[in-house]
């Protein structure tokens, strides 16, 4: 059977790459540092030798918008494109092309559907920055097969945070039961508190350091039972009219189970806290 | 009102750098033009038409004008409504008034907004 290597749960953010780029006389201060504890976090992937990457992510209305919109969707396709001419203009992010893994993608979707999860599928998916901006920063030479899926954390009605959650229990199963070798990493990106296109946008931090600083707590932690005790559709609109990515932390949390993270690295951003948690299966980190 | 058909607008628009351009330089004629050839065909499809849906007078009227606060008190999403304007007004903020400067803007026209329960996003 396949065996999970690591998962990895980060916030995106689409000025990683032009912001650690450019000409050093106009790079922001906290460029370095922000490079630097990138490229450590890169070294938790390298680390486990991953031979297939899982990917989670949500389309920003790219390929997926509300005439046809799926809660949960899994690519399934020998490769996808990546990056839409609108995140080149605005992050100035480059085209990709990514190896995709049909057996695999194929397996995973049968196996959700029989654990009640009532996947889309497409089999011709372009690839936006919630899965290319991890590729930059924990992948960027770019030389694995991945499984994409996206969730729905935009256009509401949305999936509960429980939902979420057992999504990754579900995902955990099913790479878990691939029969394969193959050594998996599952990696998710999602947001802290995040507002965009509202009063409380760009400000010096994130719209709510308070939930920030928590959430990473109970990221580090494990503790799903706090997050799901606090952690509401109405808490997170409190929190910034974008915060609902943090499902996708609640789900990566699901598919490394409740425990505590193996690593854990935060940065104070202007308009957000960008936060890096890897864990490790516990066989793997002894 | 049809929030679904803004957002269809703000959608097609920003995904299309030939029509952002039209947005940008005509916005009253490029807004009629969309009404009559563009928003009526069933996405991914340009044969098929579809009859479901028409913008009002003031949709209408707040996409002409760039209206970007009006659009977010009629619930257009909110990502779409920031990353059309971000298209548009950016780089002449930027040259002018430094990073950001639109988006805090946008921002700072939407304070009254700050303590109260945004209009909805659902369509």
């Amino acid at each position: 059977m396949a065996k999970l290597v690591a998962t990895l749960a980060s916030t995106h953010h689409p000025f990683y790459l032009k912001a650690t780029t450019a000409p050093p006389e106009q790079q922001m201060p906290e460029a370095p540092t922000w490079k630097r504890k990138i490229e450590a976090y890169r070294e938790t992937l390298a680390k486990a030798e991953p031979d297939v990457l899982v990917m989670v992510g949500s389309d920003h209305f790219h390929q997926i918008f509300l005439d046809n919109c799926p809660q949960f969707l899994i690519g399934k396709a020998e490769r996808y494109d990546a990056t839409f001419y609108n995140e080149e203009r605005e992050f100035g992010i480059p085209k990709y092309v990514l190896q995709g893994d049909e057996d695999m993608s194929r397996f995973m979707h049968q196996h959700l559907m029989s654990q009640n999860f009532d996947f889309a599928f497409s089999n011709e998916l372009k690839i936006d920055h919630s899965i290319i901006c991890p590729i930059i920063t924990v992948r960027p030479q770019n030389d694995l097969p991945v499984v994409p899926i996206y969730t729905n954390i935009f256009a509401p009605p949305l999936h509960s945070p429980k939902r979420f959650y057992e999504l990754g229990r579900a995902i955990r199963k099913a790479i878990d039961a691939f029969p394969s070798d193959k050594r998996v990493a599952a990696i998710g990106t999602g947001h802290l508190s995040l507002e965009l296109g509202g009063p409380r946008q760009f400000m010096e931090t994130g719209p709510d350091p308070a939930f920030d600083r928590q959430a990473i707590e109970w990221l580090k932690a494990g503790d799903i039972d706090a997050i799901l005790e606090n952690v509401t559709h109405e808490s997170m609109v409190g929190s910034g009219n974008a915060t609902h990515g943090f499902l996708n932390f609640i789900l990566m949390l699901g598919v490394a189970g409740p425990e505590g993270a193996d690593y854990v690295d935060n940065l104070d951003l202007f308009h957000t806290m960008e936060a890096y948690f890897t864990w490790y299966p516990k066989e793997e980190a002894a | 009102m049809s929030k679904y058909y803004v957002n269809k607008f703000l959608y097609t628009v920003d995904r299309d750098p030939e029509l952002l351009q039209r947005y940008i330089d005509e916005p009253r004629t490029f807004v009629a033009t969309w009404e009559q050839s563009i928003g009526p065909k069933l996405l991914g499809n340009d044969v098929e038409a579809s009859t479901v849906h028409a913008l009002t007078h003031e949709e209408r009227e707040a996409l002409i004008n760039h209206d970007y606060v009006a659009l977010f008190e009629m619930g257009a999403h909110f990502f779409l409504n920031l990353t059309i304007f971000i298209g548009i007004y950016d780089e002449p903020y930027m040259s002018k008034s430094g990073p950001l400067s639109f988006q805090r803007e946008m921002a700072a026209k939407l304070q009254h907004w700050r303590d109260k329960d945004y209009p909805s996003v659902e369509t």
